[in-house]
C-alpha cells in the first residue's frame, strides 16, 4: 500500500484491477483528493458497528481464555472488511462468511451468542440462516464461493433482487473451488460479489508462498470477472467498492472480485503462536493503519463524531460485551438426542435405535 | 401407485422419462451437468430435455464437478431442487468435498432449518468396456457418509420410480445408475409411489438369500435360476439407509446369505451387510455370510474386466460353499 490510487466517482468495471490498492481515506484519516466518500451517516454507522465488533472480538478472545469457547479466530484489524462490506448489503442479500467473520455476522445483526455456537461447540451453527440471510460459516474454506454462486443464480432464475456476498481469505484463493466459482459466476453473470480479505497469511504461510500473481484480484481476470484491488483497512473504500459491486450485480452486470488488503492483528486463533512466522515490527506497522482509528480521525475532523458521541458508542459496545459475557457464562443446554435429529428429514429406524443409547 | 407406461423401455429411457415428468411436475426442478443439454448426456439420459424445458432449466455446465455440486447446494439453499449429473463414477471425486462436507451435513448443521433436496446422479460400475476411470463402484464412499441417501435401481421401472422419489425427497440423494443396465429393457409399468428406502424380494426362495443391488441384480437372478438349491434374491435398491427388516426377514427364513457387488470386498458395502445380518440373525445362520465381489484391485482395463466382475459361476461357487453338509471349508486366501 505504498501508493495511493485516485478513486473515481463511478468505479470502473474493468476486468483488470488497478496496480495499487484504491483508497478513499489515507491511513491518517484524510480524504483522498478527488474521492467521493459515502455519506457521513453511513460512515458513522460503520464506525459504530466496527467499535462494537472489535469489543465483541476482544470479549470472544477473553471467553476463549476462560474456557468458554473451544477456539476463536480473531478478526481484529479486519473490521473495515467485516463491517463496511456488510453495511453495503440490503436485507434481501445473502452473506457467505468464513469462520473468521464473526464480527461480520454481528454487524449483520446475528445474535452474538448464536454467532458463537460453532466456536463454543454446543452446535455447528447457532443461528437461523434464513433469519438474516447469512449462510453457515465456512470452515473448509473456499467451498462457500460455489454456494454463493448457486444461491445467486437461483435468485436470478426466480427473479429475486438478491445479491450474494461471499468472503474468502488469501489462502482460499488457492483452492480449486474459488476458481470454479469465479468461472461459473462469470458464465452465468451471477449476481455475486467475491470479497477476498487478503490479510497476508494463511495461518502461517505468507502470501509470497501462496501466489505468484501480481495481485489476488488478478485471479478474476482470466475468468472474465471484473476485479478490483482496494485498501482493506479503509472503511470508506470497502463500503464504496462493495456497494458498487453489489449494484452492478443487481443491474445484471455480473460478478465482481474485490481484493481488500488488510491484516490480522492477532494470531490465527488462540491456539496459534504468530511470533513464529511474523515480526513485531510488521504488526506495529499495521496497527498504524488501523481502520477504526482512521475513520475516527476522519469523522472527528468533520465534527460528525465528538467526545460525547464516541463515549456513547463505547458505552454501547461495553454493554454489548457485558451482555455477551453474562450470557456466555451460563452453560448451554445440551441435548444428546439432538445429535440424531435432522440427519435426515425423517429419522431412520437405525438412528432412532442409536439415539436411544445416549438418551436412556 | 399410478401406472404411466407399460411398453418395454430401457433403463436410460425410464430415467429420461422420470426427469421429464419431474421437470413437468415442479418448476423448482433443474437438470444440469456436463453435456446434459444439447447432447442429451453421454448416455442420452437427458435426451430432449433441454429442447422441451428450455436452457434455463436444463443446461450444460463447465467441466467442473465440485462446481456443479457446490452451485447445486447454493441453489437448494434458495429453494430450487437441482438434479445434477456426474458424467462417470470416477469423475465424481472432485465433488467429494462438496458432497460429504456440505451436501450431507447442512440439514443437520442448521438443525433442520435448511433442506438440501439435491439429487446427484452418478452412472457407475463396469461391464461396458470402459477405459480407466469409467467403471468404478464408489457407492461405499457415499453410503458411509451420514446424511446422504444412496439409491441404485436394478430395473427400468425402479429407475423411474426411485428417481421420481429421489427428486421429491427433502434429503440429498446420491443416485447411482448401473451403466451396464442402461440398455436393459423391462415391460413393467412406470409408476410412482415406491418408497426410497426399501429393499424388494425379486425372486422368492427358501434355501439361501442372495443380496444384490444395481448392476449385479440380473447376475443374481441368473445365478438363482441356475442354482440347484432354492435361492431368494433381494434387490437392496436403497444402500443408505439399509432395509434391515426385509433382509433379515429373508435370512431368518433361509439361514444362509451371500452378498454380491462389483466394488472391492475390503471395507466394501458387503462387509456392512454381512455385519448387520450376523448381528441380527446369528442364531438363524447355518454358515457365515459370504461375499462375491470385485477383487481388491484398481478397476481392470476393459479386456480383463470379465475376470474381476462377479459372475454366475462365482456366485454359484459361493452358494455351494455355504456349509450345506457341515464339512469345514477353508476360505479363499
Amino acid at each position: 500500500m505504498s501508493t495511493v490510487a485516485t478513486p473515481r466517482q463511478k468505479l470502473s468495471r474493468n476486468l483488470l484491477p488497478d496496480a495499487e490498492p484504491l483508497q478513499l481515506l489515507t491511513a491518517s484519516g484524510e480524504a483522498v483528493p478527488g474521492g467521493h466518500l459515502p455519506d457521513d451517516r453511513v460512515l458513522l454507522d460503520v464506525y459504530r458497528r466496527m467499535v462494537i465488533g472489535r469489543r465483541f472480538d476482544a470479549q470472544a478472545t477473553a471467553l476463549t481464555k476462560q474456557g468458554r469457547l473451544a477456539v476463536y479466530p480473531s478478526s481484529h484489524g479486519q473490521e473495515a472488511c467485516e463491517v463496511a462490506a456488510v453495511a453495503a448489503l440490503q436485507a434481501q442479500d445473502w452473506l457467505f462468511p468464513t469462520y473468521r467473520d464473526c464480527v461480520a455476522l454481528v454487524a449483520r445483526g446475528v445474535d452474538p451468542v448464536e454467532t458463537l455456537s460453532l466456536l463454543r461447540g454446543d452446535w455447528h451453527l447457532g443461528y437461523d440462516p434464513h433469519a438474516h440471510h447469512v449462510a453457515p460459516q465456512c470452515t473448509p474454506l473456499a467451498t462457500n464461493t460455489l454456494h454463493a454462486v448457486g444461491l445467486a443464480r437461483a435468485a436470478a432464475i426466480k427473479g429475486e433482487d438478491t445479491v450474494a456476498l461471499v468472503f474468502v481469505g488469501d489462502g482460499a484463493t488457492s483452492e480449486g473451488d474459488t476458481h470454479e466459482a469465479l468461472n461459473f459466476a462469470a458464465l452465468w453473470r451471477a449476481p455475486v460479489v467475491f470479497l477476498v480479505q487478503n490479510n497476508g497469511y494463511a495461518i502461517s504461510v505468507p502470501l509470497s508462498k501462496q501466489s505468484a500473481a501480481p495481485s489476488l484480484a488478478h485471479k478474476g481476470v482470466g475468468y472474465g470477472v471484473t476485479s478490483m484491488l482496494i485498501d482493506g483497512n479503509d472503511p470508506a473504500m470497502v463500503y464504496t467498492a462493495t456497494q458498487s459491486a453489489l449494484e452492478a450485480a443487481r443491474a445484471g452486470e455480473g460478478p465482481t472480485l474485490i481484493e481488500a488488503r488488510t491484516y490480522r492483528i492477532e494470531a490465527h486463533t488462540n491456539a496459534d503462536d504468530a511470533t513464529r512466522y511474523r515480526s513485531e515490527d510488521e504488526v506495529l506497522s499495521w496497527l498504524a493503519r488501523d481502520p477504526i482509528d482512521r475513520l475516527d480521525r476522519y469523522l472527528s475532523a468533520r465534527s460528525v463524531l465528538d467526545t460525547g458521541a464516541r463515549a456513547r458508542i463505547v458505552e454501547e459496545a461495553e454493554a454489548f460485551a457485558a451482555s455477551l459475557r453474562d450470557r456466555m457464562n451460563a452453560d448451554p443446554t445440551l441435548d444428546p438426542a439432538a445429535l440424531f435429529q435432522h440427519v435426515y428429514a425423517t429419522p431412520t429406524p437405525a438412528l432412532r435405535r442409536q439415539a436411544a443409547k445416549v438418551t436412556q | 401407485m399410478t401406472a404411466i407406461a407399460a411398453e418395454p423401455v430401457t433403463m436410460a429411457r425410464a430415467l429420461n422419462r422420470a426427469l421429464a415428468d419431474a421437470l413437468a411436475a415442479d418448476d423448482r426442478v433443474l437438470v444440469f451437468g456436463e453435456d446434459v443439454g444439447t447432447l442429451g448426456g453421454v448416455f442420452r439420459v437427458t435426451d430432449g430435455l433441454a429442447a422441451r424445458f428450455g436452457e434455463a432449466r436444463v443446461f450444460d455446465t463447465p467441466l467442473a464437478e465440485a462446481g456443479i455440486v457446490g452451485t447445486a447446494i447454493g441453489m437448494a439453499m434458495n429453494g430450487l431442487r437441482p438434479v445434477v449429473e456426474m458424467q462417470f463414477d470416477a469423475f465424481a471425486y472432485p465433488a467429494f468435498e462438496q458432497i460429504t462436507s456440505h451436501l450431507a451435513k447442512l440439514h443437520n448443521r442448521t438443525r433442520g432449518r435448511m433442506e438440501l433436496p439435491v439429487v446427484v446422479r452418478i452412472p457407475y460400475g463396469g461391464g461396458i468396456g470402459g477405459v480407466e476411470h469409467h467403471s468404478d463402484s464408489s457407492e461405499a464412499y457415499f453410503a458411509h457418509t451420514p446424511g446422504l441417501r444412496v439409491v441404485t435401481p436394478g430395473t427400468p421401472s425402479d429407475a423411474y420410480s426411485l428417481l421420481r422419489a429421489a427428486i421429491e425427497c427433502p434429503d440429498p440423494v446420491i443416485f447411482f445408475e448401473p451403466k451396464r443396465l442402461y440398455w436393459a429393457k423391462d415391460a413393467s409399468p412406470l409408476t410412482t409411489g415406491t418408497p426410497l428406502d426399501t429393499a424388494v424380494v425379486r425372486r422368492a426362495g427358501s434355501d439361501v438369500t442372495l443380496i444384490a443391488y444395481g448392476p449385479t441384480v440380473p447376475t443374481a437372478l441368473e445365478s438363482a435360476a441356475a442354482a440347484d438349491v432354492s435361492v431368494e434374491v433381494i434387490d437392496l435398491r436403497s444402500l443408505a439407509p439399509f432395509d434391515d427388516a426385509t433382509v433379515c426377514a429373508s435370512v431368518r427364513r433361509t439361514g444362509r446369505a451371500v452378498v454380491v457387488h462389483e466394488a472391492p470386498a475390503f471395507l466394501g458395502y458387503g462387509a456392512e451387510v454381512a455385519a448387520r445380518v450376523t448381528e441380527q440373525c446369528f442364531h438363524y445362520l447355518h454358515a457365515p455370510v459370504a461375499r462375491v465381489t470385485g477383487f481388491d484391485i484398481p478397476y481392470p482395463p476393459p479386456m480383463l474386466e470379465e475376470h474381476h466382475l462377479p459372475n454366475v459361476d462365482r456366485i454359484l461357487d459361493a452358494i455351494e460353499r455355504l456349509q450345506w453338509d457341515d464339512t469345514v471349508v477353508l476360505p479363499d486366501a
